[in-house]
């Protein structure tokens, strides 16, 4: 672990650091505290944060921008005629990359000298051997140009990483020396160490920044090098979804509405059954509950909103899908064929959504002003008309920001309807049939070994762009609506 | 209106009393009953789905927890080791041993049953090899009476459990109508017993032809080290994400541009954040497939917004009071935040903290896209360093992995692996409860 041991040292420098700033700072104040200009633990902290930050700093970029660098060198050794015609760069990129790991580890386990790893040039067949030998998964047999990239690969590796360590410490070094020129009697050292601070929340609030920044180049990137091998007109408007798994040929039918449907079709179930119910419990809680029944109703609902969504999967799969088989099966009214459906993944999906639209919907039932209701009651109505009449209508476009970011939970949706809708896509309205969605999809194209190459796994990232344009504006539509409403009132 | 209309010219009195309701107000009594009725429905069919889910959670999940074995009392000679041994087929040796000595047990409890090697080997596995390797490694124990616990196969486990029926049987290679005879008289000479499924806690996963051996034991291992990842990312990025924007932050695009950030990422679809680590991590950054440490990661991006929100609840909670006492008594305001709001905002800190940890403890959609599937955990990890970068699995994903096999035995693994996925969660929602109960102050 040279790299724990890294961090380690360097932490190292940092708490010596420390000890050493603030005696200095001390001494030059002849050893009363009240010379300095700040608490001593201030110069202290000083020269901790010069000589660990930077150096971290230096060594997370080091590390990203390693293989990076590594993987382009390595890469751009390999001729075009390494390359298999039914593989590409990055598969023979992938199995250099093993190699070398198979090497180290077979140094480690002392089946190969280090030599004999570095310079083997020969016999292809008895390094293959000897890498079997010690238990690494290699192909069939180690080809020259792959040994040689494998090995320019370990020899890079392993002096870059020699480089970074050096280079860390060092900057661990020079910024402890820094601090510690610093450390006199009138150096400010709090308002420089709060300063630090300060960056450092500035930097821990920006992660958010990029996260969407991360989540939209990935998705941007991918999706365009999918739209190079498939034709867009053909993703956005095709009306079949076949892709092929033989490999690499062009055959896939890749539309993506046989899908949006089945996430449309789904996510109205589940909103059919969470609304009603949902919004009748938020009511009855918020307007006719005892006290006594809130507190056992309310906790209870949001058990359900706890419940992981695999369990629903599960639930919807081994539970749900069986007892609509039951009533709507051949033994009963013959329009259902399998427990998998787009009515078993919308009721489970909507049970889930019941607190989530309960909860948020209380909240704004609870935010419309009582002397509306006193007014309304005062005028002679009954409950159900005040709530009918003026709370509801006060409420509406609260409540409609509720459901949108419900139904946005819907489309994002993902283990109930892996488990619960079934694999087929189609367009057809029979909502006792299998049906699938964008997002069961993204899992199924990119679970296993998918070559990232392809457009049966890049077509994921295309759907995924879609789903998070999709959730995004529906999102931002439904929080407008509601921090409108808020404002009305407050 | 009505009345002007109804008799024009003669304006008299309407006949109504306070003590008798008319029509209309009866109208409206009724319609106002009928919607609190909708309301009490609407509350019974949530909590009637909740009772649904965990009476199926348990009575499905409940029978994973054991397991069907057999108790066989054996003694194995110095002579009959040293037969076994010479002869060519070492296992066949001693399951013929074995099924001997089975007879006599029978026959002494006075049960009258024919079966062969086969048979055994149905119930109860490959007897003959555990046996050998039994007194391969502890040779003192020959000729001496040693109690064997065998763990009977899947599809007799499931003829204990309903599974499999006389009536729905299908003959096959795995089991037949005749074997089930035989395991009704060794249950009844109290050879074949339950017992408690000590390996389905500590195991790992097995293969899919075995559902028998799996365990969850592995990918709990794997959650764990998922939750240390982002216990230790989240929580201090949060807070400082929280410290910064609730009390230093200026008004202006910037901010306003991270607080809009922050609230459309709690609504991004999991799945996403499983693309993200996919493309990110391990396709640019080459981070390990299948590692703990790339599930932390993704689940420490998904998990901040939660923390966020839930933190900057509990720092605004603090009254404005205590820091213009800070202020005033000369801190900085570094020194206020750091000394004295954020301890006392501590508490309600740690609750959204276990909150969203609880929730990314749940989380399956995104592992999956990063590889951590159910069959990779086949053992837990060589050390802790290992626990991070080895290829493992999560709780859910290996729930998941087992749901998707098509053996139904290993649906009774899913729903029992539910059960301590939601054991995990219950405690750790009750550890938040009881920290806001001590510690909630109000000011």
């Amino acid at each position: 672990m040279p790299i724990l041991w890294l961090v380690l040292i360097v932490l190292a420098l940092g708490a010596v650091g420390y000890i050493l700033g603030r005696q200095r700072a001390m001494a030059s104040a002849g050893g009363d505290a009240r010379h300095l200009h700040s608490l001593p633990s201030y110069y202290g902290s000083n020269v901790a944060i010069k000589a660990v930050v930077p150096a971290l700093v230096l060594m997370v970029i080091w590390l990203l921008v390693q293989p990076v660098y590594i993987n382009t060198h390595v890469s751009g050794m390999l001729s075009e005629t390494a390359i298999p015609d039914n593989s590409s760069r990055g598969l023979v990129m992938s199995e250099v990359r093993r190699t070398a790991e198979g090497l180290s580890n077979a140094v480690n386990q002392g089946l190969m000298t280090e030599e004999f790893a570095t310079s083997a040039r020969a016999d292809m067949a008895d390094v293959t051997q000897r890498l079997k030998d010690a238990g690494q998964i290699v192909t069939s047999e180690v080809t020259q140009p792959i040994m040689r990239a494998a090995q320019e690969y370990r020899v890079l590796s392993s002096s870059l990483q020699l480089y970074m360590s050096i280079a860390v410490i060092l900057l661990a070094l020079l910024g402890a020396a820094w601090g510690l020129r610093e450390s006199q009697k009138d150096f400010r050292a709090r308002n420089t160490v709060e300063f630090s601070v300060r960056m450092l929340l500035i930097g821990a609030a920006s992660i958010a920044i990029l996260t969407t920044l991360g989540i939209v180049l990935s998705l941007v990137f991918n999706t365009i090098e999918f739209f190079r091998l498939y034709p867009a007109a053909d993703f956005f408007f095709g009306l079949n979804w076949a892709p092929s798994f033989s490999g690499r040929g062009g055959s896939s039918d890749l539309g993506v509405l046989p899908l949006l449907w089945g996430t449309l079709y789904i996510s109205i179930v589940a909103l059919a059954v969470a609304v009603p119910i949902g919004l009748f419990a938020a009511i009855y809680l918020s307007e006719y509950a005892s006290s006594r029944v809130r507190s056992v109703a309310k906790p209870m609902l949001e058990v359900l909103a706890g419940i992981p969504t695999i369990v629903y999967g599960l639930f919807a799969l081994l539970t749900v899908g069986p007892m609509l088989l039951k009533v709507f099966g051949d033994e009963g009214l013959g329009i259902m064929q399998a427990g998998t459906a787009v009515m078993t993944a919308g009721l489970v999906m909507g049970i889930m959504l019941i607190p989530f639209v309960s909860s948020l919907s209380d909240d704004i039932i609870n935010a419309v002003p009582q002397s509306m209701r006193d007014g309304s009651y005062g005028l002679g109505a009954t409950k159900s008309e005040t709530i009918k009449q003026v709370v509801m209508p006060a409420a509406l476009p609260g409540i409609v920001g509720a459901v949108l970011l419900a139904a946005s939970r819907a489309i994002g949706e993902t283990m109930i309807v892996v488990l619960g809708a079934g694999a087929a896509a189609r367009l057809s309205l029979n909502p006792f049939e299998a049906m699938t969605t964008v997002t069961a999809k993204i899992v199924s194209q990119l679970t296993g070994d998918a070559d990232f190459a392809s457009p049966e796994a890049l077509v994921a990232f295309a759907l995924g762009m879609t789903l998070f344009v999709i959730t995004l504006g529906l999102n931002i539509f439904a929080l407008f609506i509601v921090r409108k409403y808020r404002e009305q009132y407050e | 209106m009505t009345d002007a209309a109804t008799n024009p010219g003669a304006a008299t009195p309407r006949k109504s009393s306070l003590l008798t309701l008319d029509d209309r107000t009866r109208r409206r009594n009724a319609s106002e009953a009928r919607f609190k009725a909708y309301g009490i429905t609407a509350i019974a069919v949530a909590l009637f789905f909740l009772i649904v889910l965990l009476f199926s959670i348990l009575r499905s999940g409940l029978p994973a927890y054991t397991t069907t074995v057999a108790d066989v009392e054996f003694t194995v000679t110095q002579a009959q080791y040293e037969e076994a041994e010479s002869q060519l087929f070492k296992t066949k040796a001693y399951e013929q041993l074995f099924i001997a000595q089975l007879q006599d047990q029978l026959t002494e409890s006075g049960m009258q049953v024919e079966f062969d090697a086969a048979a055994i080997e149905r119930i109860m596995g490959k007897v003959g090899g555990n046996i050998r390797e039994f007194y391969q490694a502890n040779p003192d124990q020959l000729g001496q009476p040693v109690s064997f616990e065998l763990s009977s196969s899947s599809r007799v486990d499931g003829y204990y459990k309903g599974r499999v029926t006389r009536e729905g049987l299908q003959e096959s290679r795995f089991l037949q109508l005749s074997d089930l005879d035989l395991v009704d008289a060794l249950a009844e000479a109290g050879i074949i017993r339950q017992a408690f499924n000590w390996n389905f806690i500590t195991g790992a996963d097995s293969g899919v032809d075995n559902p028998g051996g799996a365990g969850i034991g592995a990918s709990v291992v794997g959650s764990f080290f998922m939750m240390l990842v982002v216990l230790f990312l989240a929580l201090p990025i949060g807070v400082a994400a929280s410290i910064y924007l609730e009390e230093f932050a200026p008004k202006n695009r910037w901010t306003d541009l991270i607080e809009v950030n922050i609230s459309n990422l709690a609504a991004v679809p999991s799945i996403v954040f499983g693309i993200l680590g996919l493309a990110v991590f391990i396709q640019f950054m080459h981070l390990p497939q299948s590692a703990p440490l790339v599930g932390g990661l993704v689940l420490t991006l998904m998990t901040l917004p939660t923390i966020i929100i839930s933190t900057r609840a509990s720092l605004k909670a603090v009254p404005p009071s205590i820091r213009d006492a800070a202020l005033g008594v000369g801190a900085s305001k570094m020194q206020a935040v750091f000394h004295h709001v954020l301890p006392l905002a501590m508490p309600g800190i740690l609750t959204g903290t276990i909150i969203g940890l609880a929730q990314a403890l749940g989380e399956t959609a995104p592992l999956l896209l990063i590889g951590m599937v159910g069959f990779v955990a086949r053992g837990y990890p060589d050390g802790i360093a290992a626990g991070f970068v080895d290829p493992n699995s999560a709780m859910p994903a290996q729930i998941y992995t087992w749901a998707a096999r098509a053996d139904v035995a290993f649906y009774e693994k899913a729903w029992g692996g539910i059960i301590i996925l939601l054991l995990f969660l219950m405690t750790m929602n009750i550890i938040a409860i009881i920290l806001r109960r001590r510690f909630e102050r109000r000011w």
